[in-house]
């Protein structure tokens, strides 16, 4: 199966995946500052207009949602095992 | 009724009471024809009010057949034809049963024309999917739908209360129409209640990420569709522009993104996704505009069928290898590769992926959002969606699909792609999430309102991009501190868990002891004299009155014997004897009166 191929591949080469998601992500940022590409008229705020503002979002979005699951896991939203079913 | 008129829940409660009679050679081809039958009673269902009918003092409205009861009506035929073909081979009928009445109490709902038959049929889903959840026939399937039945119960209960005093305060009228914002009565805000209880709003959401993962794998396809959509509905046709709806919809997308970063159940990691998404819908239910209700539904559509895709693939990877944790899975793909790529399909759709059905829905609340300058709120819908893109997109399709190998060598030999019914369950509904990203306008014709929208523009294809391939090198910064661990999450149903807990012991300890106290007390200060005075007066009653009336009857006996002895056969004889006795008598009446 060809699907299968793919996937082994990539898996194959993660590293390499990783560093070409980067690239494509410099690559989408240079694209999103061009106003013949991409029509920031549709923007609704002033910070949507910076370039790459939306790789910035995702990226901190990212770290802060992970932090605060973490931190509410600690807190005790997490726990071993389920003491209700004891 | 106005013309003749088929309901199409009467199709799927017949069509159920029907099938555990029929030969097991018939049943497949029932399982199909009913709701295909459904399915294009519903298409082709001509808009209009049907189905009124007098009762007591009140006219109730079985069909409001319009746009908005529609397009819902539609996706949930749609689902139950899917559903079923998904849960085609299951042997248990019982089942069957229970998901149609299920679904006849979605449509029922959905085409009530007043509260009256929107309660009747509210209750019916409540009661009916509960079997879904009891079909699995675990310890814990038991418990979780008790407590699933309980918590419907009380909203039940709450949302009668508010049609009654909202009936009484209309004189009577039940018409179940759009409440205003305005200072809404007690009775509206007791309905609400009621209707965001089966939306899953935090804090009443917990009983969806205890039932939904304990139901059975076909059971939990269902239970995905129906209660929280069939709510959106009620809100959406009752509830536009409340704006508190507004904050509770961004809190639901926000609280069920963090919960499912944290689960190690991909089915429910799945339900903190459905309180996340219907977030979405809430939200746009509150913004209240016709582009919001739009983007509600066209989202609450495309989200029945992605998540029902999503339950299908983590379904089937419970039906085939019989474990629902990351902990026990990882790198299947090579085992189950078509579901693998179904529940990939799925995982793109809800993480709105560009040419993917949630793109294309969900973009249109965010939109309406800034439209209505509500600007916090669809940032902090963005934030939720990128944790969607995380927590379903990567970590979900990572830790089953590609992610290290922690299944055992029993669980990797058991694993394996399903029958043709579960495959071609997947297939359509992915086709279905694929299509619609594509054509935008088949989803968007159903739609209530004119749609002026058009998404794939450069600036939101940027956008989307942007965010999704930034949350995806964040995931791969990341993913050691997303790989699954046993420990278990805690949420609100902990409260009434505990509780429940505490109240057995409370019934088993003190409460048992003062009923034993009062039993012994009862025994030894009420029984034990009672019956010691019962034999004393039973000695009395037979030593002393029926000595003496015995006694009188033993002196009656005698006195008669010798008067028998008077009789000497002669009538003069006797004669003088009566004539003495009568001479007597009155003279001592005379004497002594």
């Amino acid at each position: 199966m060809i699907l299968l191929r793919i996937i082994e591949g990539l898996r194959a080469h993660s590293g390499t995946l990783l560093k070409a998601g980067w690239g494509m992500l410099a690559l989408f940022v240079v694209l999103d500052a061009l106003p013949f590409l991409v029509d920031k008229s549709e923007a609704h705020t002033a910070v949507e207009r910076l370039p790459g503002f939306w790789a910035f979002y995702g990226l901190a979005a990212s770290f802060l949602l992970l932090i605060f699951a973490k931190t509410a896991g600690r807190l005790g939203i997490q726990q071993g095992k389920d003491k209700c079913d004891e | 009724m106005n013309e003749f008129w088929l309901h199409p829940s009467l199709l799927l409660l017949l069509g159920a009471a029907v099938l555990p009679l029929l030969p097991q050679a018939l049943r497949k081809f029932w399982l199909l024809a009913v709701p295909a039958g459904v399915l294009v009673l519903v298409l082709n269902m001509p808009m209009g009010e049907f189905g009124s009918v007098r009762f007591l003092d009140w006219t109730l409205e079985f069909g409001r057949v319009d746009a908005v009861s529609r397009v819902f009506a539609i996706i949930m035929a749609l689902m139950c034809l899917l559903g079923t073909l998904y849960a085609l081979k299951v042997e248990n009928t019982g089942e069957h049963v229970a998901a149609w009445t299920y679904v006849a109490g979605s449509l029922g709902v959905i085409f009530a024309g007043d509260l009256l038959v929107l309660f009747l049929f509210w209750e019916l889903m409540a009661l009916s999917s509960v079997f879904l959840i009891w079909a699995r026939r675990t310890p814990e399937s038991l418990a979780a739908g008790f407590r699933y039945l309980l918590v419907h119960t009380a909203g039940g209960v709450i949302l009668l209360a508010g049609i009654v005093l909202y009936g009484a305060g209309q004189g009577g009228d039940f018409s179940f129409n759009a409440f205003s914002p305005a200072d809404p009565s007690l009775a509206v805000w007791l309905i609400l209640v009621g209707f965001l209880l089966n939306a899953a709003v935090p804090p009443l959401h917990a009983w969806l990420p205890d039932a939904y993962p304990a139901a059975t794998f076909s059971g939990s396809v269902f239970l995905s569709a129906f209660t929280t959509k069939t709510a959106v509905y009620a809100l959406c046709r009752g509830f536009a522009g409340f704006e508190i709806l507004i904050v509770l919809g961004v809190i639901m997308a926000l609280y069920g993104v963090v919960y499912a970063f944290l689960t190690n159940d991909p089915r429910r990691l799945l339900s903190y996704h459905i309180v996340s998404q219907v977030g979405f819908m809430v939200a746009g239910v509150g913004i209240g505009t016709a582009m919001a209700i739009n983007g509600t539904i066209a989202h609450a559509f495309a989200h029945i069928l992605y998540k029902g895709l999503l339950f299908m693939g983590a379904g089937t990877v419970l039906f085939m290898t019989g474990k629902s944790k990351f902990t026990e899975l990882g790198g299947l793909y090579a085992k189950m590769p078509w579901t693998m790529f179904f529940t990939l399909v799925g995982g793109l759709s809800i993480s709105a992926f560009p040419f993917f059905s949630g793109f294309i829905s969900k973009s249109m609340t965010i939109g309406a959002g800034y439209e209505a300058h509500h600007y916090w709120a669809v940032y902090l819908l963005m934030l939720a969606s990128v944790g969607t893109f995380l927590s379903i997109g990567l970590k979900l399709i990572y830790f089953i699909w590609f992610g290290e190998r922690r299944a055992g060598a029993e669980t990797w030999n058991k694993a394996a792609d399903p029958g043709w019914n579960m495959t071609a369950a997947m297939g359509a509904t992915a086709f279905l999430c694929f299509f619609m990203g594509i054509f935008p306008a088949s989803l968007y014709q159903l739609l209530p309102y004119a749609v002026d929208y058009q998404p794939y523009t450069s600036y939101h294809l940027s956008e989307t991009l942007l965010l999704l391939l930034s949350a995806a090198l964040g995931f791969a910064l990341l993913r050691k501190k997303l790989t699954p661990n046993e420990a278990v999450t805690l949420d609100l149903d902990r409260f009434y868990r505990v509780g429940g807990r505490a109240l057995v012991r409370f019934t088993q300890a003190p409460l048992q002891a003062v009923d034993r106290f009062w039993a012994a007390l009862h025994e030894k200060g009420g029984i034990l004299p009672l019956m010691r005075s019962a034999l004393a007066l039973a000695v009395f009653d037979n030593r002393v009155i029926d000595g003496a009336v015995d006694g009188a009857a033993h002196g009656v006996r005698g006195l008669g014997w010798r008067l028998r002895l008077l009789q000497r056969g002669s009538l003069q004889q006797n004669l003088t004897f009566v004539f003495a006795a009568v001479a007597v008598m009155l003279l001592m009446f005379f004497l002594f009166a």
